[in-house]
């Protein structure tokens, strides 16, 4: 393909295509949807953040003296659910997704446009039960809610927040329906599926989880909740009934919602890579396998969360065997992305820098990963700071690293403005070092026995702690700073081209922001994947043998 | 064997094991890490874009390549797969020689029962080298037990048992904590595992009040209840008795057999009608309610003293004289 | 080709053609059922778990339920599954009234299960037998897992109910929409895909029929 050459930013195009808050709040535009959504996971993200500083600053010193126990047991509670259901699973789909996937297909919209309303203001009403649930005094179960301390002792939120959280679900369950719906029958006439951008088969994936597993833990928050209105239920040991039935049917959906959280973003490093080095990713074919590898093995893994819950050794045996399975296709995407940047033609723009960042934290997050599949060591580490450390440098480390590469790549499509490139690298750097500073410490402050959800802990603790800590409040920093910027530039940016990066896909084929019907006429696609060569100019280059 | 660096001290017959094989993880970790990292960085500088408008030549994947990555990562996790679950099977099968304890954990303490009476809250006292095995249960939420020096946890959970066996391998004063989110006071839920040597062991048996032994306790629980009333120790009452059970297969009405563990003898008392000794009616009324969960272990190791008399056999189905059989 | 789309009827601007609209709409019930089975699919694994624990009460209390009124239910809802198919059939061919009929039919029907249901649960709540609202079991079996079986009963049927009561709601969409003429032999899919989910409201029950009201069949008097 011939590189954009810069053009005259359209006049008129979905943003100021039409005006006033109705043609917001009842838009059916997937581009203005991703807007909205941007800002309610944002907020989110913020409010998560500020959980997390009083969990930090509180674990500055070995004595519970910022706060009560029984408030910082709702602080670390909110700031994963908040998290977690809030802005890591809808964070990339539901934003970067929903503003890519019909443009990266040539499609004019989703299959469902008002399902894709709906499940914004399905997102709302959840989030808004959980925020008056938080106002109220908050929850103090931990994300994971286990029995029966949630169904019987506890004294937080547990009825509304897990209404609320079971509301939220269904906005999961129709973005990925959605996504599957349309990429299988609205596909543009030329891509076949081998043709597609690797974004879109990791959406796939994560959506195959989002439809399948969701439901599951859609209805176990509804047996827990009935059990908490009827005093008996299904996880009541009083009525025969099995606490650890609860951990099942939870983490048969929440381990795959891992992968819901880091599909989508190892979606956008492959389009980081393949754009920043002008290159088709290396193995192509592998990698799109790897993400549907990872969809379904991800669903056979759950009992790794549970290795001493008192279920049997037997199943401690398959469920460690299988995770070591699930590591092999996150391994291959890894060593072909490494691989697509031989003989390529790297840009150390802000976008490669945060893909860079994601392959480095992703490979500790992963190999750590290997530590808690090992059986005899997770007795150990588990429910320490170990566990921690490794599923932030999985979600922190990969998943947000992910979203923000994302942004700033397509922030010239979405807002049709550059943001400043240099505060973007600055921040990237202090996110990179804040980051490990906060994080790393947490790995061997788990292995030294610091349990997790610890409030107070033992003095020889402390020093790890306060690196933590003091990592934390630069990450925080990191964080603030392109808030700012890219708020700054949607006004004052310069004005962006259709294709800045000189990119491949369709969505770059159309006017930076693009017009309400996304291309002016439907593409006919001739070529093949990152085809910024043709193909046959490949060289046969037997790396194996150099 | 060295012990790795942030770690605890090795106190357990594990630990060294644990130690090892987190050693070579990290290793592992260090060597892949920074291979790929260096690797990127001289791919990052060398491919550096030079002209902005350079597009290099496509490179065909490489099979063989993908297949290298794909079986030598797989076969180095199988091999890390199986070093992990030898350890952890040897954690999930406790010695026959073990000490027992009975731990019953609630919000927010733990609570040791030795079998000799020596009762403790929040410390545990065990002699070095000597395998101890801890019986588990919980009176209201899931709780976990754990020592990071001996490298054990498990969870405790209601309603049933679980358990953990470990070998203090030096003298010390280790950390335990519970490891499961319980309420309030979670982290304040801690204490400590004293390791002594073995005269300094004896001392404190000594020195320490102990009450009735756990299997005089549940005698008395036992008469109090009127269990006796119906599990005759002749075997002519309306329940089996409980001579000689402990510990051996008992068959049941519905002709499976099962192990008389701990866990059975608690379900026989809370649930009695779930599993019924064969020649007998389901007629004994549950207890739940009405026995704590220290009492219950009172009971099971009253009956667990019984375990070596010779009684009435239970196996097979004659009822004794004046039982109706199904 | 692409259909001009203002000469198209009922076919929406972001499709290409009618074509492409019927295949998402239909591959887009089919993944929603999906998510349904995986839904009810919690509340079998649980019956499961604690029917292989606690048969015998189990099967007292399954006796208890009324397993006439329950086949009666499920003839009741085999025979919907018909007037809905032979419903999506004439609006297939473009018979207007008979597509009304049966969907009213249908709709009968429908309400008809949900009376018989509430007439169940009143009796439930008579007896004593609603799960943490007084419940009392002087039968054969454990109370405290009889009383379970009641939970499951109560989750699943009523979770069951709901779904039909959404069904009765869509119905009487598809309704109106046939009755304002909506639908004709090249744009009817919204009742092929309402069909769908009709059907698969009705395979769930023919599953939940046997698993909890068959139970203690061998039982004789309770």
């Amino acid at each position: 393909m011939n590189i954009e050459v810069q053009e005259q930013p359209p006049r008129t195009h979905y943003l100021n295509a039409t005006y006033g808050l109705k043609s917001w709040l009842l838009t059916k535009d997937h581009k203005r949807i991703a807007l909205l959504y941007l800002a309610s996971v944002t907020f989110f993200f913020a409010l998560g953040g500020l959980f997390a500083v009083a969990i930090r600053v509180e674990l500055l010193t070995p004595q519970g003296d910022m706060m009560q126990a029984e408030t910082y047991n709702r602080v670390f509670t909110m700031h994963g659910v908040a998290m977690v259901f809030f802005f890591l699973i809808p964070a990339i789909p539901a934003t970067l997704g929903n503003f890519l996937v019909p443009l990266m297909i040539g499609a004019k919209d989703l299959a469902f446009p008002k399902l894709n309303l709906l499940s914004w203001y399905i997102y709302n009403v959840g989030a808004l039960l959980t925020l008056i649930a938080i106002v109220t005094g908050g929850v103090d179960t931990g994300w994971t809610f286990y029995t029966p301390y949630s169904t019987t002792y506890s004294n937080g939120n547990v009825l509304l927040s897990g209404v609320g959280i079971f509301i939220t679900g269904f906005s999961s369950i129709l973005t990925g329906l959605n996504f599957i719906v349309t990429i299988h029958t609205m596909r543009a006439p030329g891509l076949t599926w081998f043709r597609l951008p690797l974004f879109i088969w990791a959406h796939y994936a994560a959506s195959l989880i989002m439809i399948l597993g969701t439901p599951v833990v859609a209805i176990t928050i509804l047996l827990l909740a009935a059990e908490r209105i009827a005093h008996v239920g299904i996880f009541d040991p009083a009525l025969g009934g099995d606490p650890v039935l609860f951990q099942h049917l939870f983490w048969f959906y929440s381990h795959p919602a891992v992968y819901i959280m880091v599909l989508p973003a190892m979606g956008v490093i492959s389009e980081l890579i393949a754009n920043m080095t002008r290159k088709n990713i290396f193995g192509y074919r592998f990698v799109a396998f790897s993400s549907l590898a990872i969809a379904v093995f991800g669903f056979l893994v759950w009992g790794h969360h549970m290795f001493v819950s008192t279920q049997s050794v037997y199943a401690g045996l398959v469920f460690s065997f299988l995770s070591y399975a699930v590591a092999v296709p996150s391994a291959v995407k890894v060593f072909n992305w490494t691989a697509t940047l031989y003989k390529s033609s790297i840009s150390y723009n802000t976008p490669m820098l945060y893909g860079f960042g994601f392959i480095g934290f992703f490979i500790i997050g992963g190999m750590t990963g290997l530590f808690l599949a090992a059986l005899g060591v997770d007795v150990h580490v588990h429910d320490t700071y170990f566990v921690v450390a490794h599923f932030h440098y999985i979600m922190v480390g990969g998943t947000i690293m992910g979203y923000l590469g994302g942004l700033h790549f397509w922030w010239p499509k979405i807002t049709g403005r550059m943001y400043p490139e240099g505060w973007a690298r600055f921040a990237a750097l202090v996110i990179f070092v804040g980051f490990n500073l906060t994080f790393f410490p947490q790995f061997l402050l788990g292995y030294m026995g610091m349990p997790r959800r610890y409030y107070a802990y033992p003095e020889e603790f402390q020093v790890l702690n306060v690196m933590s800590s003091a990592g934390a409040s630069i990450l925080g920093i990191g964080y603030v700073i392109p808030l700012i910027y890219f708020a700054w530039s949607m006004r004052y940016g310069p004005r962006a081209s259709a294709n800045p990066w000189g990119a491949f896909g369709l969505e770059w084929r159309t006017s930076s922001p693009p017009p309400p019907e996304n291309f002016k006429e439907t593409p006919i696609v001739t070529w093949e994947a990152y085809e910024f060569r043709p193909r046959h100019e490949a060289e046969v280059i037997d790396i194996t043998r150099h | 064997m060295q012990t790795v660096p942030f770690a605890p001290e090795q106190a357990s017959s594990f630990a060294a094991d644990v130690d090892a094989l987190y050693g070579f993880l990290w290793a592992l970790t260090i060597v892949i890490g920074t291979a790929l990292t260096l690797l990127i960085l001289y791919f990052a500088v060398k491919y550096r874009r030079r002209i902005e408008d350079e597009i290099p030549r496509p490179v065909r994947a490489s099979h063989r390549l993908e297949a290298v990555w794909v079986g030598v990562p797989f076969v180095v996790a199988m091999g890390i797969f199986a070093w992990s679950a030898d350890i952890y099977y040897r954690m999930y099968r406790p010695p026959a020689e073990a000490i027992d304890v009975y731990v019953v954990a609630k919000q927010w303490m733990w609570k040791f029962q030795h079998l000799d009476g020596h009762r403790e809250i929040n410390e545990l006292h065990v002699p070095v080298g000597r395998k101890v095995k801890l019986t588990m249960t919980t009176e209201d939420v899931i709780h976990s037990l754990f020592v990071p020096a001996f490298r054990v946890k498990m969870d405790v959970v209601p309603g049933k048992y679980s358990t953990l066996w470990f070998e203090p391998t030096k003298a010390g004063r280790y950390h335990l904590f519970c490891a499961e989110y319980c309420g309030t006071s979670h982290s304040g839920m801690i204490g400590w595992i004293d390791v002594m040597e073995a005269p300094e062991y004896q001392a404190w048996l000594r020195g320490a009040a102990a009450g009735a032994s756990l299997a005089a306790a549940g005698e008395q629980l036992f008469q109090q209840l009127a269990c006796n009333t119906c599990h005759k120790s002749d075997g002519t009452g309306r329940g089996p008795s409980i001579q000689g059970v402990f510990g051996k297969p008992v068959q049941l009405g519905n002709g499976q057999k099962v192990d008389a563990d701990e866990a059975y003898v608690r379900e026989s008392i809370t649930n009695p009608k779930a599993k019924v000794v064969s020649g007998y009616e389901a007629i004994m009324p549950t207890f739940q309610g009405q026995v704590s969960e220290e009492q219950l272990l009172q009971l099971i190791a009253y009956i667990r003293s019984l375990a070596s008399v010779q009684g009435t056999t239970l196996q097979g189905g004659t009822a004794p004289a004046g039982q109706q059989t199904k | 080709m692409a259909e001009s789309h203002s000469t198209t009827y009922g076919l929406a601007h972001h499709f290409d053609d009618i074509e492409q609209q019927r295949e998402a709409g239909t591959l887009g019930m089919w993944a929603f059922l999906i998510t349904e089975i995986l839904f009810f699919g919690g509340m079998f694994m649980a019956y499961i778990l604690y029917r292989a624990k606690f048969g015998d009460a189990f099967a007292a209390a399954s006796a208890h339920l009324d397993w006439k009124l329950g086949a009666a239910n499920t003839a009741v809802l085999i025979f919907s599954s018909l007037t809905m198919a032979l419903a999506v059939y004439y609006s297939q061919v473009g018979e207007r009234k008979k597509l009304m009929l049966f969907l009213v039919l249908t709709m009968i029907l429908g309400a008809t299960f949900l009376v018989v249901k509430g007439y169940e649960y009143y009796h439930k709540y008579l007896d004593n037998l609603i799960p943490g609202f007084g419940f009392q079991w002087g039968g054969h079996g454990d109370p405290k897992h009889v009383e379970m079986f009641y939970f499951i009963y109560f989750a699943m049927t009523g979770i069951h109910a709901l779904h039909m009561i959404v069904g009765l709601g869509i119905m009487t969409v598809i309704l109106i929409m046939s009755k304002r003429g909506r639908f004709t032999p090249e744009y009817h899919s919204p009742v092929e895909i309402s069909g769908l989910y009709w059907h698969f409201v009705d395979i769930v029950w023919i599953f939940l029929f046997p698993l909890l009201y068959l139970l203690g069949a061998h039982i004789h008097n309770q």
